[in-house]
This record gives C-alpha cells, structure tokens and sequence, in this order.
C-alpha cells in the first residue's frame, strides 16, 4: 500500500468483513455513497464454514458481495483489502486475530468484540507492535475517517454522519474510549470546528491493542489534522505518556484533553463504572490527576466537561485567527435512498399490495382466524368444525351446522385400503417414500370418480333445483347430454341394502337441518334412478354434496355465496381433509408393519403385446 | 467484564492443583454451616490442628484479632460460631458481617523459619513477579531495599523462563531453599497463566525442613472474561463475592441477573437511597460524565446512583431494568418535600434504537405513574441516534398523558445541559 503509515485509511481503502454483520454492511455502504466513494469500502464477508453471495444496497441498485468460509480465502480473493472488521464473539475473537495477523496483506484490524480475557487482549497487543498491524479494539465501535472510510457501525444514522460532518473530512483528530461519546464528540466538534478529519475508539478495556496516544501521533503526523481532541477516563496510566509527548515536543499540534471519571472520589469505593478500565487503584489513576498532569504538560483542559465544546472552539478560532489554518467549507452529500422499511414506518411511502389474504393474520401479536384470536379459539373450545368454519367460510356456523362438518370429516376419514387414495398412500409408503410423496400420491386420485364427487353433485343438482327441473326433467336432460349424475350410483348398495353413512347423514339433517330442500329433491331422483338399476341410489359423495349445499341457505349464505363456493369445487375439500386422516394412517400402519416394496403379481397382468415385430 | 476478587478457600483449592508437594487441605464455612458436620467430607479436620480465618476479600486477618491458630475442631468451630453473623469493624474503618470462613491445617514451622513473599500481577507489559525474602504484612515497606525485594517482568505470551528468575531467587533465598523456591514460582506461575488469574499474592509462603513450600495466606484476582477458557478450573459457578462491607441490595442483585442474562450491559449501583438525583444514563461512557456534572454542580450527596445501560438492550430488558430504577426512586418521598429528578441521559447513539429502549423506559413509567407523581419526580431527557426523534416523541406524549413532568431533548442540546436544567433552575 501507498499509503504513509499515519494513514490508516483513504478513498480506495476496501475492508474484509468476518461475520455476516449485513446491517453495519449497509450502514458501511451508505456512507460511502454518501460521500461519493468510487467502489464501496466492504470487499467481502466473512461466514465461518459456509459461502456465497450476499445482496448489499449501493445507492438505490443491489450489488453482490461475496461471502468466503475463512479469512485466508476472503484476503486471497481481495488482494486490495488491508482492513479486516472483526465481528467475531469474545471466546473466538483472540483466534481469528491471530489467523489475520498471520497474513500480511492485512495491516489494520478492528476488534468488536466486548469480553475478550485480558490476557489473550495484551498478547494481541504486543504481537501487533512487533508486526506493525494497527489494532483498533477489542470493545469498540471502531471509528470513522470522515468523509473516507466508516468502520462498520460508528456514526450512527446517516442523518447523523451528515449532521455531524463526517461526510467530508474536516480538520480535527479525534479519539477516545467510549464509542457513545466519540459519536457525541463528533457532534460537538462539528458545532465547534469545521470537523473531524478522523475519530477513533480504542475501547473500555483494560488493555487496548492501540492506544490513546498512538492515534494521537498518527494525528500529529498527518498535515490534514489541525488539532487534537481526547477524551480519557479514570483508570491507568495513558494520560501521562500523552502529558510526556506533549512535554516533549513529540506533540506539537494543539491538544484538547478531558479526563472522565472525577466523580469517583465522591462515590463508594468499589464502584465500577461501565467500562473495565474505568477503575483507579492508586490516586494516579484518578481523573483529577490526570486532568492536571495533560494541563501541566500543556494541553488545553477546560474545567469541566461543560466547557468541553467551549474550549474545542476557542482552540480551533485560535487557530483560524493565527492564520494557522482556513476552515474547510462544508460539501453537500449525496442523497442516500431510505430505507423501505423505515420509510413505512415513517408514513413516507406507500405500495400496493400483491396478495390478499382475509382468512389469517399471523402480522400481530397473536394468530387470528377471522377475527377470532387463537387465545380465545382454545380458551372457548372452539371445535374442528368452528375452525373450519372460520377458515373456509370466514364466520361461525350454528352448533348443528358445525356438528354436520365434523361429522362427514368422520365418515369419511377412511374406507378400507382397497379405495385408490389409501391404495396409492400404501403403495408409495412401502416404496420407502415419505409421509408427504405418500400421502400426495393419494390425495392426487381423487376426483370425480373417486371421492371428488361431492363437489359435482352439489353443481348438478343445484343447477337442476335451481331450474326448478322435476326429477324425470333433470334424469332425461343429462341422459340426452350422456352425462353420468354425479352423486348417484354405488358399486353394491342398493335402496334395499343403503349405505350406512347415507342413512346417517339423512337421520341428521332430518333431526337437526331446518330444511333441506336440496336432498329431498335428490331423493326424489334416487326413486327414477334406481327404478332404471338397483345400485343407482344417492351415495355418500352426492348426499354430502347437497346437504352442504342445503346447511349454506340455512346458515343464511346469499345465493351467489353459495354459488361459488359449489363452483370453486371447494365441497371437494371435506372429502380431502377426512380421507387425509386415513391416508396418514395407513403410512403409519405401513411404516410400523415396515412393510417391504409392493410388486404387483405377473400373473394379476394381462399382458396383450403386439406379434413381435420382425 | 472485569476484574473479580476470588474467595481464598477457592484460590488455595486451585493451587493445589498445580503445586508439588501443598495438599490444599482447606474448607469453606458459611452462614448456616457447622465446621463439625463437615468431617465426613474433610476427615482431616479431626486429626489435625487447625487455622481459621474470615475468608471475605479483606487482608490483615492477624492485626484485627480475627485469626484462630493452632485448634482443634471443637475449639476452631466455637470460634467461628461465635462470630458467624457479626458485624466488626476492621482497622481500615470498613464495616461488615462476617458470613465465611476459611479452615485449614495449621503449618507448624520453627520459630526461625522465615516468611517469604511472592505476588503475580496482570500488567500492560508482561506479568510482574514480585518477590521478597521479608514476607508478611509489612513487606511493601521493603519496596525498594534490593535486599530483600525484587521485581522481575515475565513475558506472560512466552513460556515461562526459570532463567528469569534466577538471579533474583539467589539473590533473595538461602541456598538451600534455591530449588523449593524456584519451583514454588514454576507452578505458581503456570496455574497463575492458565487460570485467567490477574492477580494472585502470596504473603507469606514458607519453605519446610523438607523442602515443600507452602502458601499460608491468599489473595487472589480473577478476569472474569475468561471464564469460559477456564471452566475446567474454575468450575461451573466460582464464587465472585462482593467486597467485604458491600452489600448487594435486592435491586443491585436483580440487575446484576438481568446483565448476566443479556448480551447488553445494565448496570445499577445505589449510591444513597435518599438522593434526590437520579442518573439513568445509556452508554458506559456518557453515564461516567453524568456523574461528573452532578458531583461538578455540587450534588455529590444528592447522587442517589449510578448506572448504565448499553449495548442496544431489548424493549423487555430496558423495562425491567427502569422499572427497577423508578421503584427504587419512588419509594418514599424527600422529608422535606422537594422534587427528585431522573436524568434520562445519553450520547448519540451508533447503533442503539433509541426509540425500541424508550418504549421499555415508557412502560415501567406508566406502571410506576401514581407513585412518581406522589414523591413529585421531573424528568429530563436527553439522547440522540437511530429512531431517537420518534423516541423523544413518544416519551413525551406519555409524560403528558401520565401527568409526569418531562422536558426532551435531541443532539442540538449539548448533552449534560439536562443536570443544569434539572439542578439549577429555581
């Protein structure tokens, strides 16, 4: 890199990502669209283990980031990147900034994470002298170099970043600790001067792996920065060593400094501020003396923080008076695209919708079947019927009509396993498929000639009654049209010998339908149909058919209601949800019995091939 | 997330397993506890003589009258049973209850057999070794004498060099106690390494007429971010007690959980009860500088705590945790009727929602509305960052809607202008 190594970061400086941090990603992104970056400043991410591409905004486009497995792969594929953010938790933020140091390409490291033990935090520190690699962490925000390059969250929104100036790089070196008050330094500054030229957090630990006073130097080294801000805290010994540089002449630059932390005298001792370092053991430690050392050694420190913005600007007019320096005009930033979301949330934006849905909402804080929570649903004992009910037709139904729909849910749960659904559920169960494939492999046989009757009986005869056709009428008009009534006619079942469930089904609607005028006119067709055959009787599929219809006038449904639920085919659902408890049961009972794969018999085939072919 | 003083009943335990030739017979008595009932686990407490001491993170065991030498069961556990419990008063002015006990097998040495000293500290640079040939409780005035007090830098990253130390310990010990001291340090040096130790002091140790060096009295710092690079020494729940005459209050403990639980920092401290300032203050930093202000503005005594809360809490944590705040706050009214005042305090911040933590702050506010009101609490506010406009907003309608005093304000208001306002104005 070009760069004089007081310069951590410029325009072109891309960063490695570890951890799919894709929120300070964006927050990363924008900052640089903001400020009119070329690229973007994120080359990669970094996901332990797994890979491919992750979707980040710049501007209004979407553009693909690549995500790599390890750091090594990510640094391989990025040659240009020199930053690594790590996001990494406490327990493997010591391993993976050894594995970055141990690649040289990489000389600026940002540690997030808070908790990392003491002594993995110093052996990083000194290992990162020895090498030369810039630290910045562990339990930081990182930092911002305005206007240039933003780790990862510092700064806050963008309407901040612009409001405090870090768009565009001004001329005040920042640093401290506490990430909170970086960005509330930024802020000040911004009111104070013409901005920050770069701001950094070395973070409340013990043990930093930069410190204070080495950004301070970088600072002092670098001829855009003007003058100095610090702010340090109770605890340790930094302060003198930035006192001795002052002192010394190694710092020339005006420094603004204000040690936190002299309230501790006043409270108990034992308190532990926030931060782990903000702990003084000896009187050296503490604030006051501090703040007195950095005065003796001639830094500029106001009396208290109060007066902290009062003396950052009468350094910086200073400055400006003694010719010293020109303030740095301010630069529009170029706009960045809000969020969608957040502009919904601020009644900015509006879009219509693609779905519809007004059965379910499962957006609150509670399920809701129309209108009725879930809560209310178990804590009333709803039934499977007022379920379905609320569900398909958007209301509760009366008892009776709630008890018919649980009723043909019953009769019609299952019926041997010679019937083509639970045939097709075994046969796919014994092939060693799943409880879907076998279960879909038998639903998918019905239709009208198996179960899927319901539906068509109810349009028929629904269609006849409503044409006010007599029974001879309807029989005559489908027999010209050489159509089959569906609904009508059982394999064995005749008027002498009826279906049991039909006989249920009528017994009910006799005792509890208050009409049912639909099924007395299909009985009526029963008596033609089965003077022409015995077996032409009204069978379980059509009496559901023209009961359900029957229960829908007397729930009070308008005819067009009722017309289209009898024409989406939706009566065809009973028959699937009963006979799909059947369907489950016969997997099961397959999957129990761990019967093998089902070949059908040669000698149950008649094999009927064309003469060979010569 | 720092640096925790460890019982020195546990500290010895864990020696133990690392010295050559140091049994680490040792137990801990605490509140409710009979030394006698405890045979059957420590057999040994019947057969030898015994020492016992308040093992509560305090020194000068000896000069305050609270050691018991050379007993036997019987005598070592009446001793302890008649100060179980008790307040004392320590030399050093601190005031606290006597809960814990250490008992361990007395040492017998000869009367001219000398105390040794040696200490491990955590420091910037390396881990410094601190040794002296002058051990007990006056060993830091030999500080300096090169005679008899030697400091020696290890490289804490490196392994350990018994050529660092070599100079130093012929220099200190009789010959004749060169090999016992030298691997004393060895061991001591390693677990002290492998312990997440920061701290650990050993004043004094002796060396007996066979060679073994024993540790009599301990004191022992752990990090405790280390604990899960050292749960096989540790164990699941070593023991952080509070400082000897530090008591947690039901509040402070329930924070404490609440922080422990989260991968937010809440940290709450009540200074003075009866304080009239309240500073619930977001953000590690911003919450240090309240403090100043307050104290800077001549409120010291009227400080009623310190606390914390960052690190982008959720709505229920910040609830809980207000909520724990306002009770405390409320809980009587000043004697002479004056307000109190809760300074909502904050930086801006990075990636905080401000308006998520407000909501929480919002509810434990209307739980709390009546008896604010009743013990006259104003509140001011002054944050900034993400959603923090929405924040501010809300916060305020409710303040109005509850009938609570609130003044708000965003970035444009230098940030503790709110403990002036709150202060000062008459």
């Amino acid at each position: 890199m070009s760069r004089p190594s007081y310069q951590l970061f410029d325009k072109n400086t891309t960063a490695l990502i570890y951890g799919m941090q894709t929120a300070a990603v964006q927050r990363m992104l924008d900052f640089d669209f903001a400020c009119r970056r070329a690229k973007p400043s994120v080359s990669a991410l970094i996901n332990p283990g797994s890979e491919g591409y992750e979707k980040i905004f710049w501007g209004t486009k979407e553009i693909l980031l690549p995500v790599f497995p390890d750091i090594a792969s990510a640094a391989k594929a990025c040659p240009e990147s020199d930053v690594l953010i790590n996001f990494a938790s406490y327990r493997s933020a010591y391993p993976t900034t050894l594995e970055a140091m141990a690649i040289p390409q990489l000389r600026t490291l940002v540690i997030i994470a808070e908790g990392v033990p003491e002594r993995r935090a110093r052996h990083l520190r000194g290992l990162a002298r020895e090498k030369g690699v810039n630290i910045i962490g562990p339990a930081t925000v990182g930092g911002i170099k305005a206007g240039v390059f933003r780790i990862a969250n510092t700064g806050g929104t963008i309407e901040n970043i612009v409001s405090s100036k870090l768009h565009r790089p001004g001329s005040v070196g920042f640093v401290s600790k506490s990430g909170g008050m970086s960005n509330e330094s930024y802020n000040v500054i911004a009111q104070c001067t013409d901005g920050v030229n770069e701001g950094i957090a070395i973070g409340g630990d013990a043990f930093p792996c930069s410190t204070l006073l080495d950004h301070l130097l970088r600072f002092q080294d670098n001829p855009d920065i003007k003058m100095m801000v610090c702010l340090g805290e109770v605890g340790g010994e930094e302060e003198y060593r930035i006192a001795e540089a002052i002192a010394s002449g190694r710092i020339t630059k005006p420094v603004v400094a204000w040690v936190t932390g002299t309230s501790l005298e006043h409270l108990p001792q034992g308190v532990q501020f926030g931060h782990a370092g903000a702990k003084a053991d000896v009187k050296r430690e503490t604030a006051p003396a501090k703040n007195e050392a950095l005065r003796k050694a001639g830094a500029i420190v106001p009396e208290s923080f109060n007066d902290y913005g009062k003396a950052i600007k009468e350094t910086f007019d200073k400055l400006v008076a003694e010719g010293k320096h020109t303030p740095i005009a301010d630069v529009e930033p170029q706009n960045v695209p809000m969020d969608f979301k957040s502009a919904v949330a601020l009644n900015m934006v509006r879009r219509p919708t693609n779905f519809i849905c007004t059965i379910t909402d499962d957006a609150g804080d509670e399920l809701n079947y129309a209108g009725h929570k879930i809560s209310k649903v178990i804590s009333e004992n709803y039934s499977i019927g007022d379920v379905l009910s609320l569900l398909w037709f958007r209301q509760r139904l009366p008892k009776w009509a709630t008890d018919f729909l649980e009723m043909v849910i019953k009769l019609t749960a299952d019926h041997g396993p010679a019937v083509s659904g639970a045939h097709n559920a075994i046969v796919t169960a014994r092939a060693g498929r799943d409880l879907m494939s076998a279960v879909a492999s038998g639903i998918l046989t019905i239709g009208p000639r198996f179960g899927g009757a319901v539906a068509g009986a109810a349009v028929m005869f629904k269609d006849a009654y409503d044409r006010k056709l007599n029974a001879v009428q309807f029989i005559d008009e489908k027999k010209k049209q050489n159509v089959n009534v569906q609904g009508i006619g059982h394999r064995i079942k005749s008027l002498r010998n009826p279906d049991m469930r039909v006989v249920l089904l009528k017994k009910y609607a006799d005792e509890h339908f208050p009409q049912h005028p639909l099924l007395d006119f299909a009985l009526e067709v029963e008596q033609v149909t089965t003077q022409k055959k015995d077996t032409l009787i009204l069978n379980v599929d059509g009496a559901i058919g023209v009961l359900c219809v029957d229960m829908m006038y007397a729930c009070g449904f308008s005819e067009s209601r009722v017309q289209d639920v009898v024409d989406a085919g939706a009566l065809n659902g009973l028959f699937l949800l009963g006979r799909t408890i059947g369907m489950v049961g016969h997997f099961m009972d397959q999957h129990r019995l761990k019967a093998p794969l089902y070949r059908h018999p040669w000698d149950d085939i008649l094999y009927d091939l064309p003469a060979d072919a010569e | 997330m720092a640096r925790k003083g460890i019982r020195e009943y546990d500290a010895k335990r864990m020696l133990a397993t690392a010295l050559t030739g140091y049994d680490g017979r040792v137990a801990l008595v605490g509140p409710g506890e009979d030394l006698r009932k405890k045979t059957e686990e420590y057999p040994w407490l019947k057969t030898e003589k015994l020492v016992a001491k308040p093992d509560q993170l305090f020194g000068k065991r000896g000069k305050n009258g609270l050691i018991c030498l050379n007993k036997g069961l019987e005598e070592t556990a009446a001793w302890i049973n008649e100060r179980m419990d008790k307040e004392v008063t320590l030399l050093s002015g601190v005031k606290g209850v006597l809960t814990h006990f250490i008992v361990e097998v007395f040492t017998p040495f000869d009367a001219d057999t000398r105390e040794y000293y040696l200490s491990l500290d955590l420091d910037v640079n390396g881990d410094i070794l601190r040794l002296s040939n002058s051990g007990g409780i006056d060993v830091e005035e030999y500080m300096g004498d090169e005679n008899k007090f030697v400091e020696v830098m290890l490289n804490g990253d490196k392994a350990f060099d018994p050529q660092d130390v070599d100079a130093a310990v012929k220099k200190l010990f009789p010959a004749n106690h060169h090999a016992s001291v030298h691997r004393f340090i060895k061991e001591t040096y390693s677990h002290f390494v492998a312990g997440g130790y920061t701290l650990l002091e050993i004043n004094p140790f002796v060396v007996l007429g066979d060679g073994r060096a024993q540790p009599l009295d301990m004191v022992a710092k752990v990090d405790d971010t280390a604990a899960f690079e050292t749960r096989k020494m540790w164990g699941d729940n070593l023991e952080f007690p509070a400082a000897f005459g530090e008591h947690l209050t039901p509040a402070e403990e329930f924070v404490r959980e609440l922080d422990s639980k989260t991968g937010a920092s809440l940290k709450l401290r009540i200074l003075n009860p009866k304080g009239r300032v309240w500073n619930m203050v977001a953000g590690g930093g911003a919450s240090v500088i309240y403090a100043d202000t307050v104290c800077d503005l001549g409120f010291a005594n009227e400080l009623a705590m310190y606390g914390e809360y960052s690190g982008n809490p959720d709505t229920n944590n910040t609830y809980l945790y207000a909520k724990t705040v306002l009770e405390q706050m409320t809980a009587e009214k000043d004697p002479q009727g004056r307000p109190k005042f809760l300074l909502l305090g904050g930086g801006i911040a990075n990636f905080t929602d401000v308006a998520k933590t407000f909501t929480g702050i919002i509810m434990a506010m209307q739980e709390l509305a009546e008896k604010m009101k009743e013990v006259d609490v104003r509140v001011f506010v002054r944050r900034a960052g993400p959603n923090y406009k929405e924040g501010l907003i809300k916060l305020k309608a409710a303040g109005q809607r509850l009938g609570i005093p609130i003044e708000v304000h965003g970035p444009e208001t230098h940030m503790t202008q709110i403990v002036a306002d709150a202060l000062l104005r008459k």
